[in-house]
């Protein structure tokens, strides 16, 4: 049972290493790729089966007991999560293997694959690690693969932004590193469930500032207002397939690591109101923004900041001293329930950006126009995860929202509401920037440029790739359905890790003591 | 003037049956990466990359108890490759490695991560090291653990990593450089 937590990243850090010895013939390596992601989606499955019921599964790798070695824990919060971004991995593989397959992409498919599944290794350590320094390991594996994917097909503009973003990334990284070592001299451990125990010790006022310090750190990772300036300018620019990953994943491992370290470690201090004024500065700012972008991506991107709010404004409701425990363990489950719905539906919509791409060229709204009768399928594809944004009934987006704001309203107390209300008109305008693009894009007759593309990809190589394109989004698309069908499960596991994660004490003991400890 | 010139020579060369020295100390025909060729460095490097090499291994297998490892050991190997295209240039280069630099670090990768994951297989955590000890005819006891192969692995890794930035920084450069000229020199004939 232990096995499952090591596998996450230890399957796809050998994938990488055969598909990079394979470059030479395409469909093997594709294949092997494939495979690859396959075996962490069924491993994650499995993971997940194990600690759905609340069970957490540790393993201390080397065989060095817990405070001393490396410790890999599982608990129901990292599985879904490695479950729910190997599927997003796994989909979105298959979306850019059709459009390589088309020739339909000027990406290098022999750096793609094996950094690609470097990602998933970082993406999936992050989730399984227990100590603060594997933790900016996998942040580090992470990055690392996503410098190399965001200069795919280079051009003027992609080196540009990859330089704002490495140098962002870089620059909270070294924070991060900081942040460890502060917490290592004021401790003496890194192991996380050890850094809880011992944090009981430590002065109130040091114990806020290393709280506040990671949530800064993280927030920049996280795209926090008024840390996300970064975002929109590298995201949108990358090819779709690097586009969809990051807008999927990269904020979300930041999500949650700050949902983990201040659940953890910091949850005797009470910095609720900090996260609240956060959440509601993020979701009103990130969604203004996208309402003045005039590219699609960038409105995705803004869209993104935002509503890495909502996710804020759930935490921000743990916690409060005096305040109802249940509120918290709400406020936590909308959390989670939002970031499975998140994962999906930003996937979606870049996927889907990058199939604009493929009919018009660029993703401004000054050229699309029309697109509906260009591609029926491309229209629906895009209405139904934009309205789950948006978070109109009756998809996950709606199921999510209305669990944060029942929690904050549970909550009381003037931010709450106002986070609810906050929260509100975000959803409000979030719709207006769908609907914006929704009109000036898919409304209207095509231009000559686009009915041309289209004729274009409608013969030869360009058809098959295009319609596999098409398909695999129509299969994110299931799987944001999937989600919304699912909300009732997904909610009771979201129950469970969020009372595991209030209390800590399954994890601290399972890392502590024992390698298995069941609810 | 003219004739001063022809009947003084102003720098005396060899005599004719000299015979410039042949030797190679390289094994391609030095096109160092930038500037004329360097005799001195040339030795130098000849004389020396054995020795970094065989130092790097001992870095590598004496890590386990102290300084060292595969990760010092690989860099070390690296600087002899380095040390060697600096001498020599990108065909020196190419000419001394085993391989595609990225073939190099795939095999790490594999070597480490199979021997990071094999403990699994039997049902123990991740990277847990398994000892053996046995008797060889000239070492003596031998105390082997499987987190050499780890750190073997490790070494791969950076060599390649290594190799595969002098590649891309170095040579790729160097080769478009030539270019460069080569279509200037075309230009002004």
């Amino acid at each position: 049972m232990t096995v499952l937590v090591a596998l996450p990243f230890l399957l796809p850090l050998l994938g990488a290493a055969v598909t990079l010895l394979i470059s030479r013939w395409p469909r093997v390596q594709r294949a092997a790729s494939l495979l690859t992601l396959a075996a962490v989606t069924a491993n994650a499955g499995l993971l997940l089966a194990e600690t759905a019921d609340g069970t957490v599964i540790s393993s201390q790798a080397g065989g060095w007991p817990a405070p001393l070695g490396i410790t890999l824990v599982a608990d129901p919060l990292s599985a879904l999560l490695v479950l729910v971004s190997s599927v997003v991995l796994l989909i979105v593989l298959l979306y850019a293997i059709g459009q390589d397959v088309g020739g339909l992409s000027r990406g290098n498919p022999d750096v793609f694959h094996p950094v690609y599944l470097v990602l998933t290794a970082g993406v999936g350590l992050s989730f399984v690690a227990g100590d603060l320094f594997n933790l900016f390991v996998g942040f580090e594996v992470t990055l690392t693969a996503s410098y190399a994917l965001i200069t795919q097909a280079p051009t003027r503009e992609r080196t540009r932004a990859s330089m704002i973003y490495t140098v962002v990334s870089l620059i909270s990284s070294i924070l991060f590193l900081t942040g460890i070592a502060l917490v290592y001299a004021a401790t003496g451990t890194v192991n996380m469930a050890d850094i809880a125990d011992r944090l009981a010790t430590v002065p109130g006022d040091l114990r806020n500032v290393l709280g506040l310090f990671f949530l800064v750190v993280f927030g920049i990772k996280a795209a926090v207002v008024p840390m996300h300036f970064w975002l929109p300018d590298s995201y949108p620019i990358a090819i779709t397939r690097i586009s969809a990953i990051f807008a999927a994943l990269l904020t979300k491992v930041a999500v949650y690591a700050i949902i983990r370290t201040q659940t953890l470690l910091f949850s005797r201090d009470d910095i609720t109101d900090v996260l609240l004024v956060f959440a509601i500065v993020t979701m009103l700012v990130g969604i203004l923004g996208a309402l003045v972008q005039d590219d699609v991506n960038r409105v995705l991107s803004f869209a993104l900041v935002s509503h890495i709010g909502y996710m804020i404004f759930g935490l921000g409701l743990v916690g409060v001293p005096g305040g109802h425990d249940d509120a918290g363990v709400a406020g936590l489950t909308g959390v989670i329930v939002y970031l499975v719905h998140h994962i999906v539906v930003q996937a979606t919509l870049f996927l889907v950006a990058g199939l604009i791409r493929q009919y018009v060229g660029n993703t401004s709204l000054r050229s699309i126009r029309g697109l509906a009768s260009v591609s029926p399928a491309l229209a629906l594809f895009f209405f139904l995860p934009a309205m789950s944004l948006a978070g109109l009934p009756p998809m996950s987006g709606f199921v999510a929202k209305l669990a944060l704001f029942q929690a904050g309203l549970e909550q009381g107390g003037p931010l709450a509401y106002a986070g609810v209300a906050a929260g509100v008109a975000t959803s409000v305008l979030t719709l207006i920037a769908i609907f914006r693009i929704w009109v000036r894009g898919f409304w209207g007759t095509p231009s000559q440029a686009i009915v041309a593309a289209q004729s274009a990809l409608s013969s030869g190589t360009g058809r098959f790739g295009i319609r596999w394109m098409t398909a695999t989004t129509g299969l994110m698309v299931a799987t944001g359905i999937a989600v919304a069908l699912l909300a009732g499960p997904l909610t009771e596991i979201g129950t469970v890790a969020a009372r595991e994660l209030i209390s800590g004490e399954a994890y601290r003991t399972a890392v502590m003591s024992d390698s298995v400890v069941a609810p | 003037m003219a004739q001063d010139d022809e009947r003084v020579p102003a720098v005396p060369g060899p005599p004719d049956d000299w015979e410039a020295p042949r030797e190679r100390w390289l094994s391609t025909v030095v096109r160092p990466a930038f500037g004329p060729r360097s005799m001195l460095l040339e030795v130098v490097a000849r004389m020396l990359i054995p020795a970094i090499l065989v130092f790097s291994v001992y870095l590598l297998v004496a890590g386990h108890n102290r300084p060292g490892g595969g990760f010092a050991g690989g860099l070390v190997a690296s600087m002899a490759f380095v040390l060697r295209y600096v001498a020599g240039g990108r065909y020196e280069l190419a000419a001394g490695i085993p391989a595609r630099p990225p073939v190099i670090l795939a095999l790490g990768l594999l070597l480490s991560g199979g021997t990071a994951g094999a403990p699994l297989l039997f049902g123990e955590p991740i990277l847990r090291t398994h000892t053996w000890h046995f008797e060889l005819p000239v070492f003596g006891e031998v105390h082997l653990l499987s987190a050499l192969f780890f750190e073997i692995g490790v070494y791969l890794i950076v060599v390649g990593l290594v190799l595969s930035v002098v590649a891309a920084l170095g040579a790729r450069m160097e080769a478009e450089e030539e270019e460069t000229r080569a279509w200037g020199e075309g230009e002004v004939r």
